[in-house]
């Protein structure tokens, strides 16, 4: 009988420069040690049915990420059995927060977003003034002109909002922003940073918090 | 290089600043499954072991997933790995300062006492010398002290060490499971009461297996070929003997699991070790002698093991001729019950022409299969498979092709080599007529779902093999044989891979250089050439400039027949198999006689004296050489 799950964990440094697709792999592998048997799809080359939701770029950190799984043991698994058994399999870069068991046919993870939260630390000191005086100017600015892989696009209307965070370390900044998260409009906090004119891979991005999705 | 960041957690935070500039930045970061990180500060011996290629082919490397856990097991050693950054990288490091470090800790290389590196083959040369330059270390042995890392290498490139002498301290000849402990023993005692580095490289010479090259002088004729090589010290032995095991280890079942793709996601079972076939062209068959097996049970509980630690879903079972492994129907029936039951993919390389290898791999199928079937015929001629010692007939061929289309494969992928010796044109052109004849089989089976790849490579004579003596095809010659090949295949619908004539001479040259081969190396590396083994990195002009500059010419190598009593570069070198063995079979070869499989009749290689002892130590059915006296025939 296939039951499906959905595990809510946490991404975290060893993982962090991992592509989602190589994450489906590291996924598979995690479950399969675990000792929880993987559902396979049908057809010539049946393969492994997980579904990640929106899946996080390269180069993140996520602090509370989803994927769903679909499980095919011989008898029912209790969502406390399979964090459990998560939990006991040590899997570098992933913590698992929680598992609940959903309905095999609930909608599709990704289609159930509409935002996401992120925290974005600069690795190098920066005038608190200067990045405050940049944030309202952009949020203030009516069209953010941007080009991703040869594709222009107006940023601004996917920024829901934008704020600043300090830290204990003195002199360590950070943004948080809420960026639209939806099939074909999906905000980049490094472009955000970008067109804040600072330099967009000195930051540490942090992902957390995916919202729309029920449970 | 010049290093101005000597502090792992500088370089980490480098790393975090820039990263995300770069091509796959997982392959710096490490954080695998299966890593192990020691405390670097309470133990003693500090290994790297490094694949002189990016992280992608190094990480499945199985010397040294075998070495790494071997070192890591030992509560006084620890070791780290190291791959080199593809070149976008490379440039942001040397632009930053920031040399290359271990993936465990993120020491720099520079901080460790040992550096091991492999090299499986040749071509990556140019590699190594990069490497130790991004480590900050002096490229050449006599240039370092104490206060470097000592450089030791082995794989089967080393078995003609020479091209690579002056930039290794030590290489290791063999199997190194063993030797590794040794190393690590004397230079545990080393460090406890001297600090000269001449001290340690003595006390390494004790060591059977272990070649020192500065202890060795090369003297050479006038033409060029070998008079002489000297030993400088009485306690330099005059022919190192290649190490090997008297019984295989269990396999490591621990493997780093990477979280990014590599050239192969699987678990790597060795089922045997040598092989019995004398292909004469083979270098892994001399160098790799004699056969020993690994059980059934251990090869099984290894799987267990393993699938266990490292949830991957591929087992690969390794060996030069699956089919000759002793229990290989019994082996296959037992992994094939796991395969169905667990979803894995099991592959089993290098299966002999036959029907009875198709009917082993439908039993692997499980749940999942590859869509095509691998065949090796070599050569598409009786006279030419005579020569190379690979007799396989036509008709067993065009069977076995039968067999894999009727049973669902829709896609064979043969493997010939050109440029044999005594190969004619008429020979390369059977490749295509032995082809066609393979398509139309499936073509009548299955109809045009059938399809045929051919892979083409050029022959290269390797050292301590049969066919050392002879020269390589020149480019013009492979060129020409390429030609004709695609010509007879035009319009067959079936698809080639060849290799860059260019590339064979880079593999040529250095397969049978000599020592002076080192300063092309180096002449070659300061002109930028690295990633030899990459299509788009080799840049031929600047291994010429390199001969030019060096004053050797790269004929010399390749394209000279040598007398059968020149004195060899790397007889110095042995791998238990006899120069006059491989002079016989090269002989043999020009008279087309066959050599069929060792196991049934000992020929003599060499091999049953050199390990009597080491047979007599650890007895029983795992080896596959005959039982026979041995005479004073070695």
């Amino acid at each position: 009988m296939v039951q499906r799950f959905r595990i809510h964990y946490a991404k975290t440094q060893p993982l962090r420069y991992v592509s989602s697709l190589d994450l489906h792999k590291v996924w598979e592998r995690y479950l399969r040690r675990a000792g929880l048997p993987l559902a396979y799809s049908h057809g010539f080359t049946p393969q492994p049915r997980l579904q990640q939701a929106h899946p996080l770029p390269l180069g993140y950190l996520g602090a509370n990420e989803i994927i769903d799984v679909w499980l095919e043991a011989e008898t029912d698994l209790s969502a406390e059995e399979v964090q459990a058994r998560l939990q006991a399999t040590p899997q570098p870069g992933i913590e698992i927060l929680s598992v609940t068991e959903i309905a095999p046919e609930a909608p599709a993870l990704t289609s159930q977003i509409s935002s996401a939260e992120y925290e974005v630390w600069f690795l190098d000191p920066l005038s608190p003034d200067e990045l405050a005086s940049r944030v309202t100017q952009l949020l203030n600015t009516p069209s953010i002109q941007r080009e991703r892989r040869g594709k222009a696009y107006n940023l601004r209307p996917l920024i829901e909002f934008i704020e600043i965070l300090t830290d204990t370390t003195p002199g360590r900044l950070g943004l948080r922003m809420r960026l639209a998260a939806r099939e074909g409009a999906t905000g980049r906090p490094e472009e955000v940073v970008a067109a804040l004119g600072y330099d967009p891979f000195a930051v540490r991005i942090i992902r957390t918090r995916l919202n729309g999705a029920t449970t | 290089m010049k290093i101005s960041v000597t502090d792992p957690s500088m370089i980490e935070a480098w790393l975090e600043r820039n990263l995300m500039r770069v091509q796959k930045p997982g392959r710096y970061v490490g954080g695998e499954l299966n890593q192990v990180v020691k405390d670097w500060a309470s133990i003693p011996i500090k290994v790297a072991l490094a694949f002189p290629d990016v992280y992608e082919i190094g990480v499945p490397n199985l010397a040294l997933t075998i070495l790494y856990e071997t070192i890591n097991q030992r509560p006084d050693a620890l070791a780290e790995r190291v791959y080199l950054p593809w070149v976008d990288m490379e440039a942001l490091m040397r632009d930053g300062g920031i040399p290359l470090y271990g993936l465990e800790t993120k020491h720099p290389l520079n901080q460790f006492n040992i550096l091991g590196i492999t090299l499986p083959y040749e071509t990556l040369y140019t590699n190594v010398l990069n490497l130790l330059d991004l480590a900050g270390i002096p490229l050449f042995s006599n240039e370092r002290d104490e206060t470097h890392p000592l450089i030791i290498a082995g794989g089967h490139a080393t078995f003609n060490p020479e091209p690579m002498a002056p930039f290794i301290d030590a290489f290791v000849i063999g199997e190194g499971e063993d030797v590794i402990h040794e190393i690590l023993d004397t230079f545990r005692d080393w460090k406890a009461q001297s600090v000269s580095r001449d001290d340690l490289l003595h006390a390494l010479l004790n060591i059977p297996g272990v070649y020192i090259p500065r202890f060795y002088r090369p003297h050479y004729h006038p033409d060029g070929t070998l008079r002489l090589m000297e030993r400088l010290t009485e306690a330099a032995p005059p022919v190192i003997h290649k190490r090997i095991l008297g019984r295989l280890p269990p396999p490591p079942t621990r493997p780093i699991v990477p979280s990014i793709d590599v050239v192969h996601n699987r678990i790597a079972i060795e089922i045997m070790r040598g092989c019995t076939r004398g292909c004469r062209f083979c270098h892994a068959g001399m160098v790799t002698r004699p056969v020993r097996e690994r059980s059934v049970e251990e090869i099984l509980s290894a799987i267990q093991e393993a699938l266990k630690n490292t949830g991957y879903e591929e087992v690969a079972l390794l060996s030069l001729s699956s089919s000759d492994y002793s229990q290989i129907t019994h082996l296959v029936e037992r992994v094939s019950h796991e395969a169905t039951r667990q979803h894995l993919v099991i592959s089993l390389p290098s299966l002999r022409i036959e029907t009875v290898s198709v009917e082993l791999m439908e039993r692997l199928k499980g749940k999942r299969q590859s869509s095509s079937f691998t065949l090796a015929p070599e050569a598409a001629t009786d006279r030419m498979r005579a020569v190379i010692n690979k007799p396989i007939e036509t008709g067993q061929l065009l069977e076995t092709a039968r067999a894999i289309f009727q049973h669902g494969w829709s896609k064979i992928k043969l493997y010939f080599m050109i440029g044999h010796p005594t190969e004619t044109i008429e020979d390369v052109r059977a490749i295509a007529e032995v082809s066609r004849q393979v398509l139309a089989e499936g073509r009548r089976l299955i109809g045009h779902r059938a399809s045929l790849h051919l892979g083409v490579s050029t022959f290269v004579p390797k050292p301590h093999t049969p066919f050392q003596w002879l020269p390589c095809d020149t480019p013009e010659q492979i060129q020409n044989k390429q030609r004709a090949l695609l010509d007879a295949l035009r319009g067959s619908g079936i698809k080639i891979n060849w290799t860059d004539p260019r590339e064979t001479l880079l593999e040529a040259w250095l397969s049978r250089g000599d020592r002076r081969l080192a300063e092309v190396i180096y002449n070659a590396w300061t002109l930028g050439a690295k990633f030899d083994a990459w299509h788009d990195h080799f840049d031929y002009e600047k291994w010429m400039t390199a001969f030019q500059m060096a004053n050797l010419d790269p004929a010399f190598y390749t394209h000279r027949q040598r007398s059968l009593d020149e004195v060899f570069p790397w007889d110095h070198i042995s791998p238990g198999v006899r120069k006059a063995y491989l002079q016989q079979e090269y002989l043999n070869s020009l008279q087309g006689i066959l050599r069929l499989d060792c196991r049934r009749q000992c020929y003599a290689c060499g091999i049953l004296p050199t390990y009597k002892e080491l047979r007599r130590k650890y007895p029983g059915p795992h080896w596959k050489c005959p039982e026979i006296p041995v005479h004073a025939r070695a």
